[in-house]
C-alpha cells in the first residue's frame, strides 16, 4: 500500500470489490490527505473506539500532522501514558515523542501530538457561564434539574464531546493550532447516539411540557384549562410542591439559553456533513457490535456523512497454514491417547480454539460485508496485552495501516 | 396496560416471604436472595450472565423473573423470541435439578413510559389524569429529564415484581426475580435513587415507596453480582463499584468472571511458551506421531499462538489475583468460541449451579 501516490479517498460508494471481499481501507492515506481536518471514531460500548482514537493520532503525529486526539474516559495507564492525567478539559502535549525510524523528510522541530480528556459536565457548565451571568448561571448551575441534564440525561455526553469539538476546531481554524483533529465518542449503547443527541436535546428543549410551563409567564389565561389543572394537581401529588418550583426555574432557564445550545448544536452537525470530516466505525468481530454499525454506516448515508470505512477491532489472529479445528482437535486427542506427557496436545486444542473464533468472525463479517460491500474495512487484530502505552498505540496503528 | 398472561398461585396476596421459597440445602450459595442484581462494565457479558444465572435458578418448579430496563430487547435476542411488550411472558424452562426437575423463567422488559402510567394507575387510580400528563408531554419529560424519576420508576417496577402485592391480581408470584441492571458506572446511582428521592420530593406517596424499595434493595434479600473479565479496565471497574455501593450500604454479592480462556497449559509450558524455551522439535515429532502432514510453518505457528496465549494468559492471572482480593466470592465462565446461543446459555447455567451461584 503506498499512501502517498494515492490521494484519492475511497468512501463510500461502488468499489471494484470480490464477492465477499470488502474493499480495503487504506488508513494512511486518509492520515495523509491535508483535507482530512477531523476523524470521529464511532462504535458501540468497547469496541476499541479509545484506543484506536489514540492510535489513529499517534500515527497521525508522527507522520507529520498537527494533531490533538479529544479521548473520553480512556483507561488510567493509557491516560498516564498520554500525559492526560487530570481532567481539566484542556489539551496537553503527549510526552516524549519522536520521528519514527525511515520517516522521509525528517524536520528538525520533533512531532507534536496533544491529547485531551472530555469533561462533560464542565464542558456544559462553561456553556451555561458564557451565556449567563454570573448570578443566573450559579442559579442554573445549582438547579436540580439542571443538574440531572448536565449529568445523566442520555445524549449529553455525545452532545458534549460535539460542543467541544465545535470549539476546538473554531479555535484551531482560528489559530492554526490543529491541522486534524481526532475525536473519540462516549461508551454508548449505540453508535447512532453519537448523531442523535443533539437533535434529542433540542427536541427535548422544544418539548410540549417545556413549552406548556413557559405559556403562562407569555400568554394570559388561556392555557388554564380543564387539562392543565388536572395535570399541575396530578403532579405536585406526586411530586410535591418544591419540585415544580425548581422546576419552573429550570425551564425559565431554558427559555433564555438554550436557543444559543441548538444553534451550536446545528453548527458542528453540519461541520460533520463536510468534506473534512471522515467517520471510521469500530466494531468487534461480534453480531451485536457489528449490527450497531451496520446500522449507523445506514444512517451516516441517510444524512450525507461522509464514512471513512470500517475498523474491526480485536480479531482473531490467524496464520495461513490452515490446520482446521476438527484435524488439529482429533490429532490432540490421537496425540493423548499415547500417554506421552507433551505440550502439542494442548497447543493443538488452542489452535483449534483459536480456528472456531476465526471462522465465526468470518461469517460474521461476511454477512456485514455482503449487505454493505461498498465500506472499505481493515481488520485489526488483537495484541496478546491490552494497550496501555504509546509503544501499544504505534502498534495498533501498524496494523490500522495494514503493515 | 401490562397483560399478565401466565397462571396465578395460590398464595395469599400480601404474603411478603423473607425466608427463602423452596427451603434450604440445594439452593446455591444465594439461598436467601430474592433480588439478583446482575450489573458489570459494558460488554462484559452482564445480559449473558443474568440469562444463565436465571436459567439455573429455575429448578424444582422455581418461577424466575428476567428483567431489563436498557431498553435493548437482548433477552428476547438472546433467547430468540419476538421482542418483549411491556409484560411478563414466559420465555424458557429452566435448567433441570438434580432430580430432573426444570422450572420457568419469565421474562420483562421493563420501559420508564410503560412504568410510570402502570404506576400512575396502580397507586393512584389515576386513568384520566394520567392520560392528560400524556398529552402534555409530561410523561416524556419525567422520564428522560426530571432528575431520578426513570431510575425511581425502573426500580419501583422491579421491586413490585420481587413483592406482589394486592393491587396487581392475579400477577405471577416468582420465587426470584434476576435484573439485568444498568452497567457499574451508573448503577449506585440507580440503585440508590430511591434514597435520594427525598430530596426532591420530601413529602407524600412517593416517599413512602420509596423508603419500601430502598428497605429491600438494603436487605440480605437483595445480591448485587459484577459481571468482569479478566482485563484491566473491567476489573478496576468491578473494584471501584465495589467500594461504591458498599459506601450506600447496598449488598455487594458474587464477582463473575466471564469469558476466560481456555486452560491447555500448565504454568511451566506457559512460562517457556512466554520466553520462547518451547521444544520444536519434540512439537515436529509429535505432529507427525499424531499423522499430520505439515511443514515448518505448522510448528513456528503453534509456538507463536502459544506465545500469544501465555502473554495474556498472564494478564488474566494478575487481575485474577486482583479479583481474589476483593474478597467475595468469585465464579468462572469459560469465552465459548462458538458464540453465546440458547444452547451456550444452558452450558454456562450448569456452570453456575457446579460452581455453587445457584
Ligand atoms: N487491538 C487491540 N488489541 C488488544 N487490546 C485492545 C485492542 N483494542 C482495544 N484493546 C483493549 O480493549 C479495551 C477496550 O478498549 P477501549 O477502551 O479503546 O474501548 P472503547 O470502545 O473506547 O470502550 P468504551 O465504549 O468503554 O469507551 C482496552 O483495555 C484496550 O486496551
Ligand atoms: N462466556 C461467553 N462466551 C462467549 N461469548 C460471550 C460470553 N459472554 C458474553 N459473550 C458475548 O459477548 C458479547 C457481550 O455480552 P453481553 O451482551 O451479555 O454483555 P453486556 O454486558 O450485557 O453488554 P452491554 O453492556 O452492551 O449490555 C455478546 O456478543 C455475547 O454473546
Ligand atoms: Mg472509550
Ligand atoms: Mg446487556
Amino acid at each position: 500500500m503506498s499512501p502517498a501516490t494515492d490521494r484519492s479517498r475511497h468512501r463510500v460508494g461502488p468499489l471494484a470489490s470480490t464477492a465477499r471481499e470488502a474493499p480495503m481501507l487504506d488508513v494512511d492515506a486518509l492520515l495523509d490527505d491535508p483535507e482530512t481536518r477531523i476523524i470521529v471514531c464511532c462504535g458501540s460500548g468497547g469496541v476499541g473506539k479509545t484506543t484506536t482514537s489514540a492510535a489513529l493520532a499517534l500515527r497521525a503525529a508522527e507522520r507529520g500532522r498537527h494533531v490533538v486526539v479529544l479521548t473520553i474516559d480512556p483507561a488510567r495507564r493509557l491516560a498516564q501514558s498520554m500525559g492526560i492525567e487530570q481532567l481539566d478539559n484542556t489539551p496537553r502535549p503527549v510526552p516524549d515523542l519522536t520521528w519514527p525510524k525511515g520517516t522521509r523528510k525528517r524536520p528538525t522541530k520533533a512531532p507534536r501530538m496533544d491529547a485531551m480528556m472530555l469533561d462533560m459536565k464542565r464542558t456544559f457548565d462553561e456553556v451555561v457561564e458564557s451565556q449567563a451571568n454570573p448570578e443566573k448561571a450559579q442559579q442554573i448551575l445549582e438547579n436540580p434539574f439542571y443538574v440531572a441534564l448536565s449529568s445523566s440525561f442520555a445524549g449529553t455526553q455525545e452532545y458534549m464531546a460535539m460542543e467541544k469539538l465545535g470549539q476546538i476546531y473554531r479555535d484551531a481554524e482560528r489559530d492554526g493550532t490543529y491541522d486534524l483533529i481526532v475525536v473519540d465518542t462516549p461508551p454508548s449503547r449505540s453508535a447512532l447516539d453519537f448523531l442523535d443527541a443533539p437533535e434529542r436535546l433540542s427536541s427535548f428543549l422544544d418539548g410540549r411540557f417545556i413549552k406548556l410551563l413557559l405559556a403562562p409567564a407569555r400568554g394570559p389565561a388561556r392555557m388554564m384549562t380543564m387539562g392543565l389543572q388536572l395535570f399541575t394537581s396530578a403532579l405536585t401529588k406526586i411530586l410535591g410542591a418544591q419540585v415544580l418550583q425548581d422546576l419552573q426555574t429550570f425551564v425559565a432557564a431554558v427559555d433564555t439559553l438554550f436557543g444559543g445550545f441548538r444553534q451550536r448544536a446545528q453548527q458542528t452537525y453540519q461541520l460533520l456533513q463536510t468534506g473534512g470530516t471522515a467517520f471510521l466505525v469500530i466494531a468487534a468481530p461480534e453480531p451485536d457490535a457489528l449490527r450497531e454499525a451496520a446500522y449507523f454506516v445506514e444512517r451516516l448515508d441517510e444524512d450525507q456523512m461522509p464514512l471513512a470505512g470500517l475498523v474491526v477491532n480485536r480479531a482473531t489472529a490467524t496464520s495461513p497454514e490452515d490446520l482446521d479445528a476438527e484435524e488439529a482437535l482429533a490429532a490432540a486427542a490421537r496425540l493423548e491417547r499415547k500417554k506421552s506427557r507433551t505440550v502439542t496436545p494442548g497447543l493443538l486444542r488452542l489452535h483449534a480454539d483459536r480456528m472456531r473464533l476465526a471462522e465465526r468472525e468470518a461469517r460474521l463479517r461476511e454477512r456485514f460485508t455482503a449487505a454493505h460491500p461498498e465500506v472499505p474495512t481493515v481488520v485489526v487484530a488483537a495484541l496478546p496485552t491490552d494497550v496501555h502505552d504509546l509503544d501499544g498505540l504505534r502498534q495498533v496503528g501498524r496494523l490500522l495501516a495494514g503493515s | 396496560m401490562a397483560s399478565r398472561a401466565q397462571g396465578s398461585t395460590s398464595r395469599t396476596p400480601d404474603s411478603r416471604r423473607a425466608e427463602s421459597p423452596a427451603g434450604s440445602g440445594d439452593d446455591g450459595d444465594w439461598g436467601g436472595v430474592r433480588l439478583h442484581v446482575v450489573t458489570g462494565k459494558g460488554g462484559t457479558g452482564k445480559s449473558t450472565v443474568a440469562a444463565a444465572l436465571a436459567l439455573a435458578l429455575a429448578s424444582h418448579g422455581r418461577r424466575v423473573l428476567l428483567c431489563e430496563v436498557e431498553g435493548r430487547q437482548g433477552i428476547a435476542r438472546m433467547f430468540d423470541v419476538d421482542p418483549l411488550p411491556y409484560a411478563e411472558r414466559r420465555i424458557a424452562t429452566g435448567l433441570a435439578g438434580p432430580d430432573g426437575r426444570a422450572g420457568a423463567v419469565h421474562a420483562l422488559h421493563i420501559d420508564a413510559e410503560s412504568a410510570l402510567m402502570d404506576y400512575l394507575a396502580m397507586y393512584y387510580k389515576l386513568g384520566r389524569a394520567g392520560r392528560a400528563l400524556d398529552r402534555f408531554g409530561v410523561v416524556e419529560f419525567a422520564t428522560t429529564i426530571a432528575p431520578g424519576v426513570r431510575d425511581v420508576l425502573l426500580t419501583g417496577k422491579v421491586y413490585e415484581a420481587v413483592n406482589r402485592n394486592s393491587r396487581n391480581r392475579g400477577a405471577v408470584r416468582y420465587d426470584a426475580v434476576v435484573l439485568d441492571a444498568p452497567p457499574t458506572g451508573r448503577i449506585v446511582q440507580f440503585l440508590d435513587v430511591n434514597a435520594e428521592v427525598a430530596v426532591l420530593a420530601r413529602m407524600g406517596p412517593i416517599k413512602h415507596q420509596s423508603d419500601a424499595v430502598m428497605e429491600l434493595l438494603r436487605s440480605p434479600q437483595t445480591a448485587v453480582h459484577l459481571v468482569t473479565l479478566l482485563e484491566e479496565m473491567p476489573v478496576q471497574e468491578t473494584a471501584d463499584a465495589i467500594e461504591e455501593l458498599q459506601a450506600a450500604d447496598l449488598t455487594v454479592g458474587a464477582v463473575v468472571v466471564n469469558q476466560v480462556r481456555p486452560d491447555e497449559l500448565d504454568d511451566e509450558s506457559l512460562a517457556a511458551a512466554r520466553s520462547g524455551g518451547l521444544d520444536s522439535d519434540r512439537i515436529a515429532a509429535d505432529l507427525t506421531a499424531a499423522g499430520l502432514e505439515h511443514g515448518e510453518t505448522l510448528v513456528t505457528d503453534l509456538l507463536h499462538e502459544a506465545h500469544d496465549h501465555a502473554e495474556r494468559r498472564a494478564v488474566e492471572d494478575e487481575q485474577r489475583l486482583r479479583v481474589a482480593g476483593l474478597g467475595r466470592p468469585t465464579y468462572e465462565l469459560p469465552r465459548l468460541a462458538t458464540g453465546i446461543d440458547l444452547g451456550g446459555l444452558y452450558e454456562l447455567a450448569a456452570r453456575l449451579r457446579e460452581e455453587g451461584m445457584a
